[in-house]
């Protein structure tokens, strides 16, 4: 081989190989640093994670938000309007929780007590996440196949 | 002024640019002087037109003129003026008619100052430019009109987000879009060079001062988007790997590979065929992000309401000029590749590393960013991807990038001496390791903060050796060209943002606490004393104020006001009070009365958080310092095909000497 086409071989081989542990590495990352996001009805019918990180969104139930006096401790409920899910979350909420809106909240479940760890809403108030929209959209549609499922669909 | 007017100056915009895109092209095509010569004037005259739309639409906010539903939806008669006039881009259809506005300064600067280019690769760069435009606006008019009437007028308006209402939104969205749509720049001339099968690759040189430009805006864009997300979203992060950020930094990305690749064509003519890819694929990016953006696909802090044809309209416009563009490349490229070729050991090989590195890590950013949206049509479920993705592939992928950065300047072009590699290690090595001794006497403790003192000392000894090298060689009054200078700023900028990145992430002290007034909590070596809250009145919130009390061994520091605003449409927005320093910020943030009369706060020190955006300022200028090299002042050049050429940006020449 002469020079010059060795040295293309040498760079190729290189970019080849920088490409190929790139890609192992992302897909590695991205398999292992994914969460998935649920719906309460979901939830409840077992199909998330257990002891594993996930997201779980939909609206927060009203009347259900409930602080521990003079810690950073709030207690609340998510709903998607047929099932609900209860929440505890320390820290400081976003500007936009309140009862009504929809979040989406990241963490675990703990003996049917979802532990969030982050919670989130949107800045704006009339807007409603996708994800949030679909999932409550989805619970819909699987309550209403069984005709007896119509607890509370009021939405 | 009659908002009809606007949207009539807007169809004759689009009516223009469908002739800009047109006749210069055909002129360059059969050689015909009449329609080149067309190019200028349509551009100049599309720009009048969009600019009176803007000036329209930015009258109808200045007047509340309510029956335009775009205002009525973002301002309010109690929104104060310069809010008012900034809100134009507050949303979505103005700040495409923003877009649009600077695609046109840019196309205009491009008539007043690339006047000397070659008239039938001019006429093919204002061409492409037309195209860009054409596809602009006429998304604008079908389905995106800012100027739409509602009826009945309101007698007032909703008001503008109040996330928004801060002086970032005057800043970020227009540097940003400069940085944007600046790259359309130097993708016309790689397409116009494509198109016109140029052998030679000397519009290389004249689309670098452009790209430089536009790179160092985009920058500038950027930090200006962290620093307002660090103060306003109220809780002191500055960076989320939020898919709309992703947007903004994958150009980013591209762009700084596209300078050094643009460099290396310029030079040592080689690499011409991934400058020409890298140009295509930096606005391809850009308009990506546009489209990310805008769409509402992704779930963000900037997703607005979903609207399935604005989406599809920006995709199938992405597609065409991608794809175009991508198929255009294919068949031209191997007519106009080649170009020399260099060593192993040689400047060139550690600029195409940084290159791969850069183009991979965009690549890494792509994956994770999309990632959710093809999860979500193979119907594998509706996952996110969050930090824990990012930051762990980014930090090894910019790992050999950061080691090799400082032997590129060092290096030779075409084959370096390996004797001076290694020299230039041990002193590198040596300057780290005494730094991190220092840092470690100092006070710095953990392998983290001793990481970020070595990696930052790394950058920057290398910026410093090859300062003293051009000392000690060049010739006095040739040391340090505008070239060497940009490159010295940027490389040096990436020293302090790694400095501040680190030692921001490893140093902070960050509490959330609950307080009743009068009490005290020690947040680092500080004393924060809470004193309660009242309440206060702002032009268009009321305001619940807390005051906090900030000493350091029983010195008083200062005393911070955060507030808890609630705006007239009833939105509640969290104003951050930050006591900004060199080397370390105070940071309060107010939570909610939770019971008992105490509130819970977020309480943050944070050292070294402002040498991120310093950092990012340096990376700036450096783009910008690069224009004024006398190379890109083109003399008479001596082949006959190539006419004279004179490129000297001025406003952003001006802008650069005034901050230096």
């Amino acid at each position: 081989m002469n020079p010059v086409r060795k040295r293309r071989l040498i760079i190729t081989l290189l970019i080849m190989g920088a490409v190929a542990v790139a890609t192992g590495l992302s897909v590695f990352a991205l398999q292992r640093n994914m969460t998935y996001l649920y719906s309460p009805s979901e939830v409840d019918a077992g199909k998330a994670p257990d002891g594993h990180a996930f997201r779980l969104g939909g609206i927060v139930k009203e009347g259900s938000v409930h602080r521990v006096s003079g810690t950073l401790t709030t207690d609340f409920v998510i709903t998607d309007r047929f099932q609900s899910i209860p929440v505890t979350y320390t820290g400081i909420l976003p500007d936009l929780f309140r009862v009504g809106q929809s979040t989406i909240t990241t963490g675990t479940m703990d003996n049917g007590t979802f532990v969030a760890k982050t919670v989130l809403a949107k800045h704006d108030a009339t807007y409603m996440p996708p994800q949030v929209a679909q999932a409550i959209a989805k619970a819909k549609q699987e309550h209403r196949i069984p005709p007896d499922a119509g607890h509370g669909g009021s939405q | 002024m009659n908002p009809e007017l606007g949207q009539v100056a807007l169809i004759l915009a689009l009516l223009l640019s469908g002739l800009q895109c047109v006749l210069p092209i055909i002129g360059a095509w059969r050689g015909n002087k009449p329609l080149m010569a067309t190019a200028g004037s349509l551009a100049i005259g599309q720009f009048v037109f969009v600019a009176l739309a803007f000036g329209i639409l930015m009258w109808s906010f200045w007047t509340n003129d309510f029956s335009v539903a775009y205002v009525a939806q973002n301002s309010n008669l109690s929104l104060p003026w310069f809010y008012k006039l900034s809100a134009v881009w507050g949303a979505h259809e103005g700040s495409l008619l923003l877009w649009m506005l600077i695609l046109n300064l840019w196309t205009v600067a491009l008539v007043v100052l690339g006047g000397k280019l070659p008239e039938a690769f001019f006429s093919r760069v204002i061409g492409v430019l037309g195209f860009v435009a054409f596809g602009f606006l006429l998304y604008m008019i079908t389905t995106s009109n800012p100027f739409l009437r509602l009826f009945p007028v309101p007698a007032n308006g909703a008001d503008l987000n109040p996330v928004l209402q801060d002086p970032g939104l005057v800043f970020h969205p227009p540097t940003l879009y400069m940085g944007y749509v600046g790259f359309s720049v130097a993708f016309a001339f790689a397409i116009a060079s494509l198109l016109g099968g140029e052998l030679k690759s000397t519009w290389v040189r004249w689309a670098r001062p452009w790209t430089n430009v536009a790179w160092g805006f985009l920058t500038l864009g950027i930090v200006a988007g962290s620093a307002w997300a660090y103060y306003e979203l109220g809780w002191g992060g500055w960076w989320f790997w939020d898919p709309v950020e992703n947007a903004s930094f994958m150009p980013w990305l591209i762009g700084a590979a596209l300078i050094h690749a643009q460099a290396i064509t310029d030079k040592r003519d080689g690499l011409r065929a991934w400058t020409l890819l890298l140009s295509i694929f930096a606005f391809a990016f850009s308009l990506l992000g546009t489209f990310l953006v805008r769409s509402g696909l992704l779930t963000s802090v900037h997703a607005f309401a979903f609207a399935p044809a604005r989406g599809v309209f920006i995709l199938v416009y992405l597609a065409v000029v991608v794809g175009g563009s991508l198929l255009l490349y294919a068949m031209r490229a191997p007519k106009v590749t080649g170009g020399k070729s260099f060593a192993l050991a040689s400047r060139e090989t550690l600029m195409v590393i940084g290159n791969l590195m850069l183009t991979v890590a965009c690549a890494m950013v792509l994956l994770g960013t999309l990632y959710p949206l093809v999860g979500e049509a193979l119907n594998i479920g509706r996952i996110s991807v969050g930090p824990p993705y990012f930051g762990p592939l980014f930090l090894i992928l910019m790992t050999p990038l950061v080691l090799a950065l400082p032997f590129g300047p060092l290096s030779r072009w075409g084959k370096a001496d390996l004797k001076v590699w290694r020299t230039a290690l041990i002193r590198i090595v040596a300057l780290a390791v005494v730094a991190g001794i220092i840092g470690f006497v100092v006070g710095a403790r953990g392998w983290y903060q001793l990481l970020g003192i070595t990696a930052a000392t790394w950058v920057m000894s290398g910026v410093a050796m090859f300062a003293i090298k051009r000392w000690r060689e060049a010739p006095r009054g040739k040391r340090y060209p505008f070239e060497m200078l940009g490159m010295m700023l940027a490389h040096f900028g990436i020293g302090v943002f790694i400095a501040g990145a680190i030692l921001t992430r490893s140093m902070s002290v960050e509490q959330d606490v609950s307080m009743k007034p009068g009490a005290n909590v020690d947040v680092g070596a500080y004393d924060f004393h809470f004193n309660g809250v009242t309440e206060t009145r702002g032009p268009n919130y009321r305001a619940q104020q807390g005051t906090v009390v900030i000493t350091r061994n029983g010195k008083q520091i200062v005393t911070l006001h955060p507030q808890k605003r609630t705006y007239s449409g009833g939105q509640v927005q969290t104003e951050a009070a930050i006591q900004a320093g060199v080397f370390r910020d105070l940071y309060v943030s107010l939570g909610d009365a939770i019971g008992d009369g105490a509130w819970s706060l977020r309480v943050y020190d944070k050292p070294f958080v402002r040498w991120i955006w310093g950092g990012g300022v340096f990376m700036m200028l450096g783009g910008f310092v690069v224009v004024l090299d006398k190379r890109f002042r083109l003399k008479r050049a001596v082949e006959p095909e190539t006419v004279h050429v004179k490129l000297e940006p001025e406003a952003p020449r001006k802008l650069a000497e005034g901050e230096t």
